[in-house]
């Protein structure tokens, strides 16, 4: 099963990137203009997007240097740590919302320290990849159109991160625990 | 929301670093965090020119419209509010696959093409739409059946099992995905029941014969 989805994975782009011009060509499309075309609208979309993550970044990365973040974390921790979870893991739900690169760079440090296939490493790696970055998805996504008020999104992607990371823990802890 | 978790980080931010003497780290941690934004906006314009042409070949070719139609069933049920045959129901679908794929920058710029599409049905431009909402819903929990990075970074460090997290992050991720859609349906009914938030210019004075007025017996629960 899991050959079958790996095998899908690779071959998913190249098929994609083959067919559509194919059936496009097909449908009489002069696919290289088109290509351009709309190739053109990519440039813009990334210029747009600079501004928020600019300022999503900053005042991430001061919030982590300033030691704020350590400070939440030393708050939470003794609380999940009476249910049995390791406190190494805790800080990965602070941080997985917040940054994609910060919370592969500690979960890839938890694996390097306490190995790939302990609970500890079973639990960072899981909680690592079931959630996307909620504040990059929500920075770049709406900044790319323009959409300054986001209603109730950020609160349903991190409602969302929070349930993620209890459920890798429950799973992780019932799995290999 | 936004305005207030960004001053909010900003100012926590500032009096941590006044309290443990690490205003130099404070600065630094600014121009490292705006040089990063860049670098990764400059990492999207690859992988956002690439996908745009090609999806502009697909929009071209009708493929679009076709994978909606075909498709269109399985989200109309999330996106309620976007009709039916629409561009952008496509695009979502093609978001949708390629985050279950793990292909994250295809997902991205298939996900920005599907939010433009949903502007363009949007009434007001700056204020996100709930078919919006719910799009970043679905990515932000971003359901995956494959974690490519994760079971890279196991194998590099000697894992006896690399994918042995494949079954347990698509248990977490599956409860994450319903989790945001519970949550982004509770919201969106309890919009619908409030009144929609005032456009800034209204002045409120103005003469009578706005829009057809919500009955407020109704809508308080």
């Amino acid at each position: 099963m899991l050959e079958l989805i790996s095998l899908i994975s690779a071959w998913a782009i190249p098929v994609m990137i083959t067919l559509i011009p194919l059936y496009a060509y097909y449908r009489k499309v002069p696919v290289y203009d088109s290509f351009v075309g709309g190739a053109k609208d990519g440039f813009g979309t990334a210029i747009a997007v600079i501004p928020h993550l600019v300022g999503m970044l900053v005042a991430i990365s001061v919030f982590r240097a300033s030691g704020a973040l350590d400070f939440l974390m030393g708050l939470i921790a003794p609380l999940l740590e009476r249910f049995g979870v390791p406190a190494e893991v805790l800080p990965l739900g602070l941080l997985r919302p917040l940054t994609g690169t910060g919370s592969l760079a500690y979960t890839t440090d938890l694996i390097r320290v306490h190995g790939p296939d302990s609970l500890i490493g079973m639990i960072a790696s899981t909680i690592q990849g079931s959630t996307d970055t909620t504040l990059y998805v929500l920075t770049v996504y709406f900044g790319a159109v323009g959409i300054r008020n986001g209603r109730y999104a950020l609160k349903v992607g991190l409602f969302s991160d929070v349930v993620g990371f209890i459920a890798a823990i429950i799973v992780c802890m019932l799995v290999f625990g | 929301m936004i305005n207030g978790i960004w001053l909010g980080m900003i100012l926590i931010g500032f009096v941590f670093a006044a309290v443990n003497g690490r205003m130099d780290e404070f600065t630094a941690a600014v121009f490292d965090g705006a040089k990063n934004g860049v670098t990764v906006s400059f990492g999207l314009i690859s992988v956002l020119v690439f996908w745009m042409g090609m999806m502009r070949v697909a929009e071209d070719a009708g493929l679009m419209k076709l994978i909606a139609k075909a498709l269109g069933p399985v989200v109309s049920f999330l996106f309620p509010d976007v009709p039916k045959g629409h561009p952008a129901i496509g695009y979502i679908l093609s978001n949708m696959s390629a985050n279950l794929l793990g292909l994250g920058n295809a997902a991205t710029p298939m996900g920005i093409k599907a939010m433009q599409e949903l502007q363009t049905l949007n009434p007001d431009k700056e204020t996100a739409t709930p078919a919006m909402c719910t799009l970043l819903a679905l990515n932000t929990a971003s359901i995956t059946l494959i974690p490519a990075t994760l079971i890279a970074v196991r194998l590099n460090y000697g894992s006896a099992e690399p994918a042995g997290i494949v079954g347990t992050t698509l248990a977490a991720t599956a409860v994450a995905t319903l989790a945001a859609i519970a949550a982004d349906r509770f919201y969106r009914r309890l919009t619908l029941l409030r009144r929609p938030p005032k456009p800034p210019a209204v002045r409120t004075g103005s003469a009578g014969g706005g829009g057809p007025a919500v009955p407020h017996s109704s809508v308080k629960g």
